[in-house]
């Protein structure tokens, strides 16, 4: 059974600007994106900030109204039958806003539960099995200005979680936490899936949605330029292989040279802690590694790994040819 | 029930959040008392005792006024602020229901206004607020804290479609204090500012409580408060739901 599904959605915003003159600035945010989520799934939307995510996810959960095209959640339509969707959905998003600070996580839970009609008899359990999932009880009556990042987060997991939704919309959700909660995170979202909830997930994370996701949707400017599972999307990458060199110092006179290797689809240059890695992948099957120590010659070299692509891999290519 | 529970539970973690700012208490607790000393000192000068009892009342009612005018948009700027603005919209709840107890539990505030100030005029001042129909002022009270609460729920309501709503809440708060008569007279205002001042409730909250203060029958103006309340209520009521989806489509929930 098709729990979303996603036809031609398009959103714009205006904005104005000037104080004598005003001009009216319009921005495609979501271009006509079509996809569809099956019941017990969990999909993943990928892309870069701006890419129209969170425009998707909030235009689901009827926060916002489309432009153009149509959506349906549990067979609802989320612009006509809004309250329908309200009471079905839950939404958690990342980062630190999104709670009441001065109040403590059992109140904040209380609030949200009578507003999301639980059952005043079941309030309390829930509220305590709840607090057990998300490794917040013994914590319920401090200050939730007193919380960390990582238990903010949680609270807001369940906070979203307190109507038992079928559907759950997941914005970022690990973003800013630590590995280890960020681990016991998917392990959480992985359960839900497994009880049977199905959950749209956004991440900048490609390791969390290839460890996570059944299918996934790269969107970019607006547009899906991808979708399929994370095996399918890695299989589609031009890069039959990558090479990874640890560089010290400026490698910038040598990534022309990496460019005009035969094979080579694209060199980028990441920082990672205190060195700059310079990633060459090649659509050719031939060994590249060797070439690319050739063309750093002169450059203060580190580690050198060779490796087949990753969903990031995938990504990277999707994101930058869309 | 579940409504009323709601709407118990929703101003009892309003207050309790507002209660818990030492900022907002030492405001609640001091602004209107300086407020009532303005008042009292200007009056006291014109040296005449009516006058006076009549500026105590008047400087009480201020209070829940400043309350609630003031924060009602703000708070809802607040909640756009720290992101919350978005999941009470997302629940399924019906928005009114949610933004009555926020503008409710400044009122209660206000309501502890009125009292103080009436308390310092007796204590500090020496202004002896008889209290000829007690059944009479607790009412006019009551329904004053209500319907200015009601005014504020209106002005709540706008600022979750329009971002700048909260600059026009607190632009209000001092003309009000004058066009409806909390301190001067409505017959000392020029003729063209009374049909204003009719349409506003607390105008007929303020004099609601001064009659019950000298003796008179309240219970007109307290119904016709109740009434132009409603007015407000219904009229809040009805656009929110226009404004809600306006909100959605010109995307105000959130600040980006």
């Amino acid at each position: 059974m098709t729990v979303i599904e996603v036809t031609d959605l398009q959103r714009r915003y205006r904005s104005r600007s000037g104080v004598f003159k005003r001009t009216t600035r319009v921005v495609e945010a979501v271009r006509g994106i079509d996809f569809a989520v099956e019941r017990g799934e969990l999909f993943g939307l990928l892309g870069p900030n701006g890419a129209g995510k969170t425009t998707t996810i909030k235009m689901l959960i009827t926060l916002l109204l489309p432009s153009g095209g149509a959506a349906r959640v549990l067979g609802y339509d989320v612009v006509e039958d809004a309250r329908e969707v309200r009471r079905r959905v839950g939404y958690v998003f990342g980062g630190d806003r999104g709670l009441y600070e001065r109040l403590c996580a059992l109140d904040n839970l209380r609030y949200f539960a009578e507003l999301y009609a639980v059952a005043p008899r079941e309030q309390a359990a829930r509220i305590g099995e709840l607090l057990e999932l998300v490794g917040l009880k013994g914590h319920e009556h401090e200050r939730v200005e007193g919380y960390s990042r990582g238990m903010r987060q949680r609270l807001h997991i369940a906070r979203g979680l307190l109507h038992r939704p079928e559907v759950l919309f997941l914005d970022e959700p690990s973003i800013g936490i630590d590995p280890v909660g960020a681990r016991e995170l998917r392990a959480t979202v992985a359960a839900l899936v497994e009880g049977g909830t199905t959950v749209l997930l956004t991440t900048h994370y490609m390791f969390e949605a290839d460890e996570l996701c059944d299918r996934i949707a790269v969107i970019a400017d607006g547009r899906i330029v991808a979708e399929g599972t994370p095996d399918e999307l890695k299989a589609g990458s031009s890069a039959g292989q990558v090479v990874e060199v640890e560089v010290y110092g400026s490698a910038e006179f040598a990534l022309d040279g990496l460019r005009a290797l035969r094979g080579v689809t694209s060199v980028i240059v990441e920082v990672r802690d205190q060195a700059q890695v310079v990633v060459v992948r090649s659509g050719g099957v031939g060994d590249l590694t060797q070439h690319v120590l050739d063309a750093l010659e002169g450059v203060n070299r580190g580690k050198v790994t060779a490796r087949q692509p990753t969903l990031e891999d995938a990504y990277v290519e999707l994101v930058a040819g869309a | 029930m579940s409504v009323a529970r709601l709407l118990v539970v929703g101003t009892w973690l309003q207050l309790k959040m507002r209660a818990r700012s030492a900022f907002d208490g030492v405001l609640a607790l001091v602004y209107p008392l300086f407020f009532a000393t303005t008042v009292f000192l200007m009056f006291r000068q014109g040296g005449e005792s009516g006058a006076l009892v009549g500026a105590a009342v008047g400087a009480s009612v201020m209070g829940v006024w400043s309350a609630v005018s003031t924060t009602a948009s703000t708070s809802l700027q607040s909640e756009r602020r720290q992101g919350t603005l978005e999941l009470l919209v997302a629940s399924p709840t019906h928005f009114p229901l949610i933004v009555v107890p926020i503008t409710l539990s400044m009122a209660i505030i206000g309501l502890w206004s009125l009292v103080t100030t009436l308390l310092w005029g007796r204590l500090v001042f020496g202004i002896d607020v008889r209290i000829d129909d007690p059944a009479g002022f607790v009412a006019a009270a009551l329904v004053t804290v209500l319907a200015i609460a009601l005014v504020g729920y209106l002005l709540a309501v706008s600022a979750v479609r329009y971002r700048g709503a909260w600059a026009f809440g607190t632009a209000l708060e001092l003309p009000v204090w004058l066009i409806c008569g909390f301190l001067v007279p409505l017959g000392q205002l020029p003729s063209w500012v009374r049909p204003i001042s009719w349409l506003l409730p607390p105008t007929w909250g303020v004099s609601a409580v001064k009659h019950a203060a000298e003796g008179s029958s309240p219970w007109l103006d307290i119904t016709v408060c109740v009434a132009v309340a409603a007015c407000y209520a219904v009229l809040a009521t009805a656009v929110c739901t226009r404004l809600l989806r306006s909100a959605r489509a010109a995307a105000t929930l959130s600040l980006t």
